[in-house]
């Protein structure tokens, strides 16, 4: 039995005496903590170009994002990351460092379940969707610069 | 009628509550019979060492109550994790019948309410009840895997690894169940999960209130009137949905949940899960009551009846709460 009134009213009333999250120090620290995630991309960056300065730059970028990734599984392997990420929210979530943490905190919290059906099928159970949109995306772009290239 | 009272009054002759390390940090940590070391407790998974603490309760609560397993006639018992798996595979390490109740949080209660009614009718002489819950089950079933860095809302709860266990009988001293009120499944239309405390608020407002009307008692009448994993938020909701309908819950009533934290160990609204008002049930309150503190307390946990599947497709969450009436020295 549903009372549709009685459930606006009483959703008003809950969403009124909700405790909200203070906006100003979770910005704040999402800023600074994901500033210093890219400072330490492009400090990366820089060192792979000083060791090897005939690499291209590209290839350079490719690897920091490498060393990335791998910092933020391993951080998430030794149980640290949940912690930053709980403090800087965003800061960690939005860089490379957040898609990598999704992807191995599912892989390590299902593999016993087994190989199989626990790691490789859960490990993208929360990236999944990103990778979706990001493929989606990125045809769709490829039809509409294939069509601009006919005329 | 909902609400039934036990000519014959069960009691309950023993009791064990069993938890996790952070929760033995928390208020009620110096009450607890055993607190785990380590949240794995020795086994490989958490399911494991979920089903190894109910093990550890039901038989902590036997041999409280100076038996022997074999003489159990019945075992009552649920928990949060789908087909209730940790119950039924605990129920297979013991030699006994065997029901499996879901009642989400509230199963504490329901158990407890069962048992009662059904020592009262003289059809069984002693039954254990049990229930417990494990933070780390409970996130990777309704949430998100442990090592993920994500952030939780100020109306979330934290799931606290606890189990409580009972056993009921006629013969024994302990405290007695008097009355017992079964609720309602009650949505008010709530769907965040993360709000558990308001969808279960108008369960718990609507039993308490019809065993208030049908008993014509007042909340003055108990020392001690708790609910289960309301938090912070939802025992708010619950005093003002009740001072609506006429029963002011004054300085008696209180939260196992909300109160099962200390602020700085940072669990948001409170503690929820089965084990919450198990624990401080079988470790507190009975302990509290056989010292006389409590002669008269109105045990009403809730439970949140939604399973992922149901969420994800929209659907709102439903709250249930029973409610049983404990007396010691009355």
């Amino acid at each position: 039995m549903k009372n549709e009134k009685l459930n606006e009213a009483y959703n008003a009333y809950v969403e009124a005496r909700i405790p909200k999250t203070k906006p100003w120090p979770s910005l704040f620290n999402a800023f600074w903590v994901g500033g210093l995630v890219c400072l330490l991309g492009q400090g990366i960056n820089e060192l792979i170009l000083y060791l090897f300065p005939s690499m291209a730059e590209q290839t350079a970028w490719a690897w920091t994002l490498v060393a990335l990734i791998f910092i933020a599984s391993f951080l998430t392997a030794v149980g640290v990351f949940d912690k930053i990420g709980k403090f800087a929210g965003a800061g960690t979530i939005v860089p490379i460092t957040g898609f990598s943490n999704s992807i191995a905190s599912p892989a390590i919290e299902f593999k016993h379940e087994g190989i199989i059906y626990g790691t490789c099928v859960k490990m993208f159970s929360i990236a999944g969707p990103v990778i979706v949109s990001g493929v989606v995306s990125s045809v769709l772009v490829g039809v509409i610069y294939y069509i601009v290239g006919l005329f | 009628m909902q609400t039934f009272k036990l000519k014959n009054r069960p009691k309950i002759i023993g009791s064990y509550s069993i938890a996790g390390p952070k929760e033995g940090k928390g208020p009620f940590g110096k009450y607890f019979d055993y607190i785990m070391k380590c949240d794995r407790f020795g086994e490989k998974t958490y399911e494991q060492a979920e089903r190894k603490m109910l093990e550890i309760a039901v038989t902590g609560a036997i041999q409280n109550a100076g038996l022997m397993v074999s003489d159990i006639n019945l075992m009552l018992a649920g928990d949060l994790l789908n087909q209730i798996i940790s119950s039924s595979y605990t129920a297979r390490a013991f030699n006994m019948p065997f029901l499996g109740l879901f009642g989400a949080c509230s199963t504490m209660a329901e158990s407890l309410a069962v048992g009662a009614v059904l020592i009262n009718g003289g059809h069984y002489k002693n039954v254990v009840c049990a229930t417990g819950s494990h933070f780390s089950t409970a996130e990777r079933q309704f949430r998100f895997p442990l090592e993920l860095g994500c952030q939780r809302v100020p109306t979330s709860q934290w799931t606290v690894t606890a189990s409580g266990a009972s056993v009921l009988s006629l013969e024994g001293e302990g405290p007695e169940i008097a009355m017992v009120t079964f609720g309602k499944v009650i949505d008010l239309g709530i769907s965040d999960v993360n709000n558990m405390g308001a969808a279960m608020a108008p369960a718990a407002a609507d039993t308490l209130a019809a065993h208030f009307k049908e008993t014509k008692q007042n909340p003055e009448d108990y020392d001690l009137i708790v609910t289960g994993d309301l938090g912070k938020l939802g025992s708010e909701i619950l005093i003002d949905m009740l001072e609506a309908k006429g029963f002011k819950l004054g300085k008696n009533y209180s939260d196992c949940g909300h109160s099962f934290f200390t602020r700085k160990q940072d669990a948001m609204c409170g503690g929820s899960g089965c084990g919450a008002s198990a624990s401080v049930l079988n470790g507190y309150i009975i302990k509290k009551m056989k010292a006389g503190v409590f002669k008269r307390v109105l045990f009403a946990p809730t439970g949140a009846l939604m399973s992922p599947t149901a969420s994800q497709q929209g659907e709102s969450i439903p709250g249930i709460s029973h409610a049983i009436v404990l007396e010691m020295g009355v």
